[in-house]
């Protein structure tokens, strides 16, 4: 039991941290009132772009660095549709997904099933080799991943921009009275959000798998949007919402080879359950707040009349 | 440039806080100003008074810089200095109070300070605009609670909060939009103290409003705008005949509706023991009962909250009642759809007309189309005949004088006493046997009022009959043949309007009758 315990606990890291990135990313735009839906497409370029750069012999720290910087590229194709031009926020969305997954497809293709060096493991480093099995089998991508979500929980509930940006997200009128540029806070919140889906897409392929194969965001990417939903938009919730959904995805195929007969669909299911369950309580649940960004997904422009 | 009227404490040779100049401003092709024109003076409280609709906002709006004037001139404190935005004109001293507050409703009251107070360039934490605000606020005798998130407080605890922020980003000069239009009588009194003492000790306040008798006696001047311009420049309010003021606000005066003579009919509406209850699960209607006949204005006075929206809703078929009989001419309508009532001559005109008579975002024509549509009115079962729609939206827009748009405009675009000009024109059409209307004219200026009310007189003369709803006893005593009060979800016996008196209807809306 123990053993199977140590395993689980082993490749937890793997499932959860590809989540966790890109749900603060997600925060941070729809705090800011930008409906995010891109996740899925953003992870899709930055997991193929850190592939490419590996390949390329750059090192995996570049790639990491360039799958990052993929991500936001994606993300500026995104912000310039819903903030400059107002587009629509879900179907830009939409559109943004679709066309992050044509760019893999397209630019990818020569490329899948190569194996690279990714991000060594720490056992692999020459200080780490003593570190036991548990911590030894994970990258540097850990510790940065967590001070990331103290940085952006730290950002947004005790910085001044993180004030500025929640202020837009709740109600943008008040946001430019108060004098904060609405449309340069939502750019930034939307960029950030896309640096973000692509360093969780660039740890699939770098840090975790070393290897790209077309379509291995496999769906992550719609998990995260119901995940940041399971954690009513607060950063360390994401954490906890991580862990549940990223570690029921890891003990599905522990339980497999134990031989227990347990169907993978439901597994892959529950994050959708529990987010619906979320909603239904805290729609039903008088004085019971979603904590939805009051002016999440609508977009503002000072001239209209109102 | 000569200005025959100097403030009563004006510094001398002081530019004036504010001044603007032949400013035009058009939304969609409706011209909302047309070369209007303002001006401030240090020191003094001034009424800016008009109808809905006639742009007292949108010039002050313009002023803040949150439109853009299309033409015209906006000078502050004598500073011919451009306004790129909101956040401009606050730091050029013009703090607007707008009638929506501009506060984040989840976050505290300081937070909103600090939020405000680093827009404007200063560095203070939350914690410091906590004790900014509880400073102010005892200078100026009142209290706040900085930490109370702002959805927690009340309409006036918001605006006081909105007052101090505006204050604590150094507004020399402040602009209220309608700030007496939420609160209750004593609130607005220690508001416009609060206004006047802010103008004795040297900054400038403009009271945009529609109810002049109200704050007249608080303003130093007064200036009157009609239909986009600018119709009384700042004249002195000590000696000005507030009817004349009136006039010049309304232009020509649609006449009162004529007195409803009590000629009841044939019975029409049989309501016995009806029962409703509200979401949380208490009791919102209670054994109610009453009678209605052709012709018969039935007017239900009383304070909010002891049924009246749930007895509308109950009525049109968007609640369950919890028993009763509701019988129209015969027909059970107790458990009918909306659309069978609606067959069956009922017409209701809720309190909020967009909640849920008319859609903001779609145009006239289709608003006016949208309950005639099922019977096929504007076309077949499968297409609606647009040009039908667009010819009948163009009669009705002109027969019941509705401004600020045509057929295409969005409905969302129209002033209040013009969208619900245009519902009656809907609901006071051909087959309209019993018109429910709650509060018809709340919110709505004189001339908005008196057409409205006009509208509903006229289908009345036709054989109609009204329900109507309203906690405006002015209303209900001018419209009624009958009257009753609703109490606890139960009504009064009803008495004839010729024997009502505001002692006895008093009497009864407190329910100890």
């Amino acid at each position: 039991m123990t053993d199977f315990f140590l395993a689980w606990l082993t490749v937890l890291p793997g499932y959860v941290l590809p989540l966790l990135l890109a749900s603060l990313g997600v925060v941070l735009s729809e705090r800011a009132g930008v409906l995010n839906l891109c996740p899925e497409g953003f992870m899709a370029v930055g997991a193929m772009t850190g592939a490419l750069i590996c390949l390329a012999g750059q090192g995996p720290w570049l790639g990491v660095l360039g799958g990052t910087a993929a991500g936001l590229g994606l993300s500026a194709v995104f912000g310039l549709a819903v903030v400059v031009f107002r587009v629509e926020q879900t179907l830009a969305g939409l559109a943004t997904v679709a066309l992050g997954l044509g760019i893999t497809g397209v630019l990818g293709r020569s490329h899948v099933q190569k194996p690279f060096d990714g991000v060594p493991r720490l056992s692999e480093t020459s200080w780490g080799a003593e570190l036991p099995r548990v911590l030894g089998q994970q990258t540097l991508m850990l510790p940065l991943a967590l001070l990331l979500l103290l940085l952006v929980a730290w950002f947004l509930t005790r910085s001044a921009a993180g004030l500025r940006l929640r202020a837009v997200g709740e109600d943008p009128g008040a946001a430019d009275v108060a004098g904060v540029d609405v449309q340069i806070v939502q750019l930034g919140a939307v960029l950030t959000s896309g640096a973000f889906g692509g360093l969780a897409g660039a740890y699939l392929s770098v840090a975790s798998a070393h290897v790209w194969v077309e379509g291995m965001v496999a769906g992550r990417g719609w998990v995260v949007i119901a995940l940041v939903i399971f954690a009513r938009w607060r950063p360390l919730r994401c954490l906890a919402a991580a862990l549940l959904f990223g570690g029921t995805e890891a003990l599905m195929p522990r339980l497999q080879a134990l031989g227990v007969d347990f169907p993978v669909y439901l597994g892959a299911m529950l994050p959708y359950v529990l987010t619906l369950a979320v909603l239904a309580l805290t729609s039903t649940r008088r004085g019971a707040r979603s904590g939805a960004p009051a002016a999440l997904g609508l977009s503002y422009l000072r001239q209209d009349k109102h | 440039m000569h200005f025959p009227h100097p403030g009563p404490q004006e510094a001398p040779g002081r530019a004036p806080a504010l001044l603007l100049r032949g400013i035009d401003k058009s939304f969609d092709g409706h011209r909302a100003l047309d070369g209007a024109g303002f001006r401030l003076d240090w020191g003094e409280v001034h009424a800016l008074v008009g109808e809905n609709g006639a742009g007292k906002s949108t010039i002050m709006n313009v002023a803040t810089a949150v439109y853009a004037a299309d033409a015209g001139e906006v000078i502050v404190d004598g500073r011919d200095v451009p306004l790129r935005g909101p956040a401009d004109a606050m730091a050029a001293g013009l703090g607007m109070v707008h009638q929506h507050f501009r506060l984040v409703g989840s976050f505290t009251v300081a937070e909103n300070v600090a939020l405000s107070l680093r827009g404007a360039g200063q560095k203070v934490s939350v914690a410091e605009a906590a004790r900014l605000l509880a400073a102010r606020a005892a200078e100026l005798g009142f209290r706040i609670d900085p930490a109370a998130r702002v959805d927690e407080l009340s309409i006036a605890e918001r605006q006081r909060a909105e007052i101090l922020k505006v204050l604590l980003l150094g507004a020399g000069t402040l602009i209220l939009d309608e700030p007496t239009a939420v609160l209750t009588a004593d609130e607005a009194q220690a508001l416009l103290t609060l206004v006047r003492q802010l103008a004795r000790r040297g900054r400038a306040v403009v009271l945009i409003t529609h109810k002049l008798r109200e704050v007249a006696a608080y303003s130093d001047r007064i200036t009157v705008m009609r239909q986009g311009r600018t119709v009384l420049d700042a004249a002195p309010a000590e000696g000005l005949a507030m009817d004349e003021v009136a006039r010049l606000a309304v232009g020509e005066m649609p006449a009162a509706a004529p007195r409803i003579a009590a000629r009841p009919g044939v019975p029409l509406l049989s309501i016995e023991g009806l029962s409703a209850h509200r979401g949380d699960g208490s009791r919102a209607l209670d054994g109610l009962a009453l009678e209605l006949a052709e012709g018969e204005v039935l007017g239900i006075a009383g304070v909010g909250g002891n049924g009246q929206p749930e007895l509308v809703d109950v009525l049109s078929g968007l609640r369950r009642p919890g028993g009763g009989t509701i019988r129209l001419g015969g027909a059970d309508l107790l458990t009918a759809s909306p659309a069978a009532r609606r067959d069956a001559g009922l017409r209701v005109v809720p309190a909020d007309r967009f909640d849920s008579a008319m859609a903001p975002g779609l145009s006239l024509a289709e608003n006016l189309a949208l309950t005639g549509v099922a019977s096929g009115r504007f076309g077949g079962r499968w297409l609606v005949d647009r040009r039908k729609m667009r010819r009948e939206a163009e009669r009705l827009i002109a027969d019941h004088e509705v401004r600020g748009g045509g057929p295409a405009t969005p409905a969302s675009l129209l002033s209040g006493g013009n969208a619900q000009k245009l519902l009656l024109a809907r609901e006071v059409s051909d087959g309209a046997r019993l018109l429910v209307a709650h509060s018809p004219s709340r919110g709505l200026d004189l001339r908005a009022t008196r057409a409205v009310h006009g509208a509903i007189a006229e289908g009345v003369a036709r054989g109609m009959a009204c329900l109507l709803i309203s906690e405006d006893l002015e209303e209900i005593m001018s419209l009624s043949t009958r009257v009753c009060v609703i109490n606890n979800g139960r009504l009064s016996a009803p008495m004839p309007a010729s024997e009502v008196t505001p002692e006895r209807l008093g009497a009864l809306l407190v329910g100890h009758a």
